[in-house]
């Protein structure tokens, strides 16, 4: 077989398990016998929930182990030679070289004490293939072509002085630096935003196809993968269930495991649903609250935001980091007092903090944490955890307490005996269901979910997005739905309230905001989230009217419009200085859109003005 | 599986489309994230730990009690020497004042340990309430408790026992006072970052929105979290609450003869080094010390690992 | 970040004078002054008010304190209760005694501690670093003096070499004379001193040698040597720092010991003695020299962490 012949990557019977330690004999093997290739110039995608292995069986590309792992069969080779059992100066020569990581966190993979441009030159130097302003020339083309600011001085500054995506897209460069043969992906868009993913995606895309590298692409995404992936692996516990290319296991997939992956992958499609009238009973209300963190000097996080839940209704907030969307959360929940503005319960007045709510009104509104593992005290069982608000509101003891736990634990889908774990024993998509079981224990009229599922992968996510709908058409609960995921609150909220930098830029019944957008920020959104289809990402690079470069964290302002220097329809002198005026949509007077722009009364010329 | 997943076209491998046979009865749950935690085990320094420190309590509790002369008694009144050989009748030999370096030892285990453990637990009981108080209620508490910490944590903890002995003299309550009060300030800072670790957690500012009291959040949420590193940590205060003692003790400041303890034997016997027939009445209680703080050591080692191996990095 | 230092630096000050308040006070805490003890049982009311007049001590406390804090500023420590001499003058024959053991032990135990803790770190699990940390937890939990017994024992009565009792008086010694004159206090230091040291460095090391960061250079194929150098060593110069702090805080404690042990005449020793004959006055000054000492080391640690940090040093 001649080189070209031979494949960049090839695992072959790949087996790696918990090396013995401490006297304690080799354990598990938590990859079993996986086999496949990655041919020259082709991105092949891991894909799976966590812990299936997909990282795992990625890393033994690089001849690496995470400490405690050993490869124990098989072989993982790189050009036809086996790298699982390489000497440490022949590994040396291989990673960094031959094959390249990208990390899932660019924030916590740069160093902290380096600059940038030290350390994505670091490899080339180490190896010797580059002199030094070589490698420096290469670096700032890199930077170039991956659509960096200030290509030129960019490389001098520490990591801590650009944005995430900027460190995503630096981190590509510092892998592409030394032109390896082969890129391993853990994960690169998974901590962004959507509209960030979608710059990462580009460049990823752009570069692979540059440098002609060939790439493992590790994701929980089915959606992602199908735009940057010529084939597909889809692992489960170690093993591979299905595999071919991306197209026909996307358009055929065989595997009923494969099949549940994919309907997980959730879509903006907007019901229309039980979209209540005008006279509709408002439970939960907030008016002009404008909140922030610290003095009161120093920025607002909320400029003068309005809600309002009508009873058994779901609203949906969305926005990207730092939107503002979990401080309005934690303003509803009386976990920070507002600068100014009201909370209103059933039409009253309630305190700004818990502390001056009485114990009933604390009982109707429940917040529910992102992150069920700091949100459950490691130390109780979940019948505590769940007996408490049992017991604090309700006065329930004994028998009847364990009586109604273990009715709650059945209406999330878990069996009764688990009352006696603790939250370590249980699995993320469990422990996210105490976390809301133990909401559900107060018996409240309002819940306030912050992000519950983005921590989670997509197809735990979606059962817990199943369990969320249940309750309400069970319980008839209200619901505040804040998430950063379009797809996940188009399908569960019938209005959507959306934020940037602390502003609601529109907010109306979901069906009037998304189909089609109106606001520029709302169709930045819409025309991000990633559909589960081959060609997408080149759609929406091709029609898109955004601005690439650029991308600034959005901040707070107090005046003009807060979306001014990323929208593509910014009027200068107007945008920027006065804040925009609420105009009415063109189909319901409960749509509002906080633009300068007109807006267009017939949907044909709208739908035209939205294409371009 | 014999199955060949990745075949040959035009000399190339390919993944061809490969599915898995699927059994019937496989059930694809959702996958277990958190990694399964270690059963705790000592290492051979840590069982020796232990047996030595088992030995130590042991002789402390019953040696004077079974060794036929007080501390302060002459077993050869008759033949009046000092640091007589080791021989029948004294088993250890006899020590500068011709008293039994073993009953000695033994009343000296019985008040060093005792001393040392009330030292200890004072500083706990101060250290802990105020650290997770203060972590808890935060704010200008917080601070004043703090800069007051600062202020005391900023004498080394020997000169201030040295000014402490200075002023006022000393005795077993004015040392356990002293020692718990210089070690306080230590368990103070460790609870406080304990607590300030947990206080952030989201299943407290849970307990906050409930609208739970302050007593409760302490009681029901931090308290069982900060338990764990703080009473691993009991092992190493002690440790240095027994050097402590045993260092004023050495310099003449600590328990006052005719009191035995095992830092003033130290310091009476040490005149054995030159002059004795052994070295036995200097050595022992010197090896004393050293045995019973380097044991609890190891098994703090064994503890600490376990539990996360961070505790000084915590302060 | 300046700003942070000059905040660091008023703290400091703040924390020296409070514990001049503690110190001031805690002399005053018993009944019987320095009148008192000067003049012992002898003393008749008059001689008592006219030595109180002498010293002072008939002043209000507020007034007390600023003269003797003032008087410290000032290089004048007052006078010593036993002797009546200027307790400047005792220190002046003395701290270079104690200047030279801190000073060749620091010198000694700072680089090897952090050799040792480094190398041991970039082994973790293998046999080095299994014998190093056993002789760790054991020689951090030995009192001082065991250790220097041992040293005495085995050194000069074993060995033959070197001094048990070490006088400090160095006129007219030969170097080697020195060497085996120095050599077992400012030995027993080093041990008690690089334990602490050595285990702290390598948790250090070891804490920042499992950021992802480090996985990342060792996925670049980076050398293991070049990875704690160059990646792990600057991440933890600031916990590493406070740590050579604390040790030189320890220090100042094992100085006592060691000092009284080996009858150096250094200021240690002659703390203890005004504790012994309970001349307060002395112990004041002296306690206030140490703790100036400590803070000052302390303060010496805080700037440097803060000038180690990146997001300081290159704000955004």
């Amino acid at each position: 077989m001649s080189v070209s012949d031979t494949p960049v990557f090839q695992a072959r019977g790949l087996t790696i398990r918990v090396a013995a330690s401490d006297g304690r004999p080799a354990g598990r093997e938590i990859v079993r016998g996986v086999d496949f290739v990655v041919p020259r110039g082709k991105v092949v995608a891991l894909i799976g929930e966590s812990g299936s292995g997909k990282t795992t069986i990625a890393l033994s590309a690089l001849g690496y182990t995470r400490p405690g792992l050993e490869f124990s069969a098989g072989s993982a080779l790189v050009d036809g030679r086996d790298v699982t059992g390489l000497s440490r100066q022949e590994l040396g020569q291989l990673r960094g070289l031959e094959v390249a990581y990208v990390a899932q966190s660019a924030a916590a993979a740069f160093n902290p004490a380096m600059r940038i441009g030290n350390q994505v030159i670091e490899a080339a130097i180490l190896k010797g293939t580059m002199s030094r302003s070589a490698a420096i020339e290469r670096a700032r083309n890199l930077y170039e072509a991956l659509d960096l600011p200030d290509p030129a001085t960019i490389g001098d500054r520490y990591p801590h002085q650009v944005s995430g995506g900027q460190l995503q897209r630096l981190m590509m460069a510092m892998a592409l630096c030394t032109g390896p043969k082969l890129l391993v992906l853990d994960e690169p868009t998974t901590a962004l935003d959507v509209t960030t993913q979608i710059e990462v995606l580009k460049a990823v895309n752009n570069a692979i196809a540059q440098e002609g590298s060939a790439a493992i692409y590790v994701s929980h995404d089915l959606a992602v993968v199908a735009q940057v992936a010529n084939d597909i692996v889809v692992l489960y516990d170690g093993e591979v269930m299905e595999k071919g290319p991306v197209e026909t296991v996307i358009a055929t997939p065989q595997h009923s495991y494969t099949r549940r992956l994919m309907d997980a992958v959730p879509k903006v499609d907007v019901s229309p649903g039980t979209a209540p009238s005008s006279d509709r009973d408002i439970v939960l209300e907030a008016k002009n609250i404008t909140a922030g963190y610290g003095k009161s000097t120093l920025p607002a996080v909320l400029q003068d935001v309005q809600i309002s839940v009508g009873r058994g209704q779901a609203i949906g907030i969305i926005g990207e980091s730092g939107s503002g969307k979990s401080t309005l959360a934690r303003v509803l929940a009386g976990l920070l007092v507002p600068r100014s503005g009201e909370v209103l319960l059933d039409g009253q007045v309630v305190g700004s903090s818990t502390k001056q709510r009485p114990r009933e009104i604390l009982r109707k509104v429940q917040f529910v944490f992102q992150m069920a593992d700091t949100a459950l005290n490691p130390q109780q069982t979940i019948g505590e955890i769940i007996g408490r608000p049992l017991t604090f509101y309700g006065g329930l003891r004994g028998r009847a307490r364990r009586k109604r736990t273990s009715e709650i634990l059945d209406r999330i889908g878990l069996p009764e005996a688990f009352a006696k774990r603790r939250p370590s024993e249980l699995s993320g998509g469990q422990k996210q269901r105490i976390n809301l079981a133990r909401a559900l224990a107060a018996d409240p009229e309002v819940l306030i979910c912050d992000e519950v599922t983005s921590a989670l992968d997509t197809i735990v996510a979606a059962n817990i997005m199943e369990l969320l709908e249940n309750l309400r058409r069970d319980l008839g609960v209200s619901f505040v739905f804040i998430s950063h995921d379009l797809s996940t609150v188009s399908s569960f909220a019938e209005e959507i309230i959306v934020l940037y930098g602390g502003r609601i830029v529109e907010s109306g019944k979901a069906i009037d905001v998304l189909s089609p957008p109106f606001h520029p920020y709302t169709r930045l959104l819409v025309a991000s989230a990633p559909e589960l289809r081959t060609g997408w990402l080149e759609d929406v690079v091709a029609t898109q009217s955004m601005r690439s470069a650029a991308i600034n964290s959005a901040k707070a302002t107090a005046h003009g419009c807060p979306f001014f220097d990323r929208c593509p329809l910014a009027i200068p002198g107007t945008c920027d200085k006065i804040t925009p005026p609420l105009q009415t949509g063109p189909r319901s007077v409960q749509h509002v859109i906080a633009c300068h722009y007109p807006i267009f009364s017939d949907d044909a010329s709208l739908l035209n003005f939205a294409r371009n | 599986m014999t199955q060949e997943h990745s075949f040959q076209t035009d000399g190339v491998l390919t993944n061809a489309h490969w599915v898995a046979p699927q059994g019937d009865d496989r059930v694809y749950d959702e996958l277990s994230d958190s990694a399964p935690r270690g059963t705790f085990r000592l290492s051979i320094p840590g069982w020796i730990g232990v047996a030595v420190v088992v030995f130590w309590i042991v002789f402390a509790a019953i040696g004077p009690m079974v060794i036929p002369w007080g501390e302060n008694d002459l077993p050869f009144p008759d033949a009046y020497s000092e640091f007589q050989a080791p021989q029948p009748g004294a088993w250890l030999g006899t020590d500068v004042s011709d008293r039994d370096i073993l009953s000695r030892l033994a009343w000296g285990a019985r008040r060093t340990i005792l001393i040392s453990l009330a030292a200890t637990v004072l500083a706990y009981l101060v250290g802990v309430t105020l650290g997770l108080g203060s972590a808890v209620v935060g704010g200008r508490i917080d601070t004043i408790l703090g800069r007051i910490n600062d202020a005391l944590l900023s004498l080394p903890s020997l000169m201030f026992g040295l000014v402490v002995v200075a002023a006022v003299g000393s005795s077993s309550f004015i040392l356990i006072t002293t020692a718990g009060l210089i070690y306080a300030n230590v368990v103070y800072r460790l609870a406080r970052a304990i607590g300030m670790e947990i206080v952030v957690m989201d299943y407290v500012e849970a307990a906050r929105a409930r609208g739970e009291g302050l007593w409760w959040i302490i009681r029901r949420e931090i308290w069982p979290n900060a338990r764990i590193p703080l009473i691993s940590d009991f092992g190493l205060r002690l440790i240095f609450v027994i050097l402590f003692i045993s260092s004023l003790s050495f310099l003449g400041l600590g328990v006052q003869p005719p009191h035995a303890d095992w830092g003033s034997m130290v310091r009476e016997n040490i005149g054995a080094l030159q002059y004795g027939d052994s070295m036995v009445p200097v050595l022992a209680p010197a090896l004393a010390i050293a045995t019973l703080t380097i044991s609890i050591n190891f098994i703090v080692d064994d503890v600490s690992t376990y539990v996360g191996g961070k505790l000084s990095g915590r302060v | 970040m300046w700003t942070l230092v000059a905040r660091r630096l008023l703290i400091g000050v703040f924390t020296v004078l409070s514990v001049s308040v503690i110190i001031f006070l805690a002399t005053k805490v018993l009944p019987g002054d320095a009148a008192d003890i000067r003049l012992g049982q002898s003393a008749t009311a008059e001689n008592l008010q006219a030595m109180r007049e002498r010293l002072g001590l008939d002043q209000p406390y507020l007034i007390q304190y600023w003269r003797w804090l003032s008087g410290i500023l000032s290089g004048d420590l007052g006078y010593s209760l036993a002797g009546d001499r200027p307790i400047s003058e005792l220190v002046a024959s003395r701290y270079h005694n104690t200047l030279v053991v801190s000073v060749f032990t620091t010198a000694i135990v700072v680089p090897l501690s952090l050799a040792l803790g480094i190398v041991a770190a970039m082994f973790p699990g293998s046999l080095y670093d299994r014998l190093l940390t056993i002789g760790a937890v054991a020689t951090v939990a030995a009192p001082d003096f065991f250790v220097a017994m041992l040293l005495v024992i085995f050194f000069v009565m074993w060995l033959g070499v070197g001094s048990a009792v070490v006088i400090g008086n160095t006129d007219g010694m030969t170097p080697t004379h020195l060497l085996s004159h120095f050599a077992l206090p400012v030995a027993a230091l080093c041990i008690s001193l690089s334990s602490q040291l050595i285990r702290m460095t390598r948790a250090a090391v070891l804490n920042v040698m499992s950021s992802p960061y480090i996985e990342m250079a060792i996925l670049k194929g980076v050398p293991r040597s070049r990875i704690v150098m160059r990646h792990a060593l600057p991440n933890a110069i600031g916990p590493i720092v406070n740590i050579i702090a604390l040790s030189l805080a320890y220090l100042i404690s094992s100085v006592v010991v060691i000092e009284v042990f080996f009858g150096y005449q250094g200021l240690a020793v002659l703390m203890v003695q005004g504790v012994q004959t309970r001349d307060f006055v002395l112990v004041q000054s002296l306690g206030m020299l140490f703790c100036a000492v400590y803070v000052g080391l302390m303060l010496i640690a805080d700037v440097c962490s803060i000038l180690a940090n990146p997001r300081l040093r290159h704000p955004k």
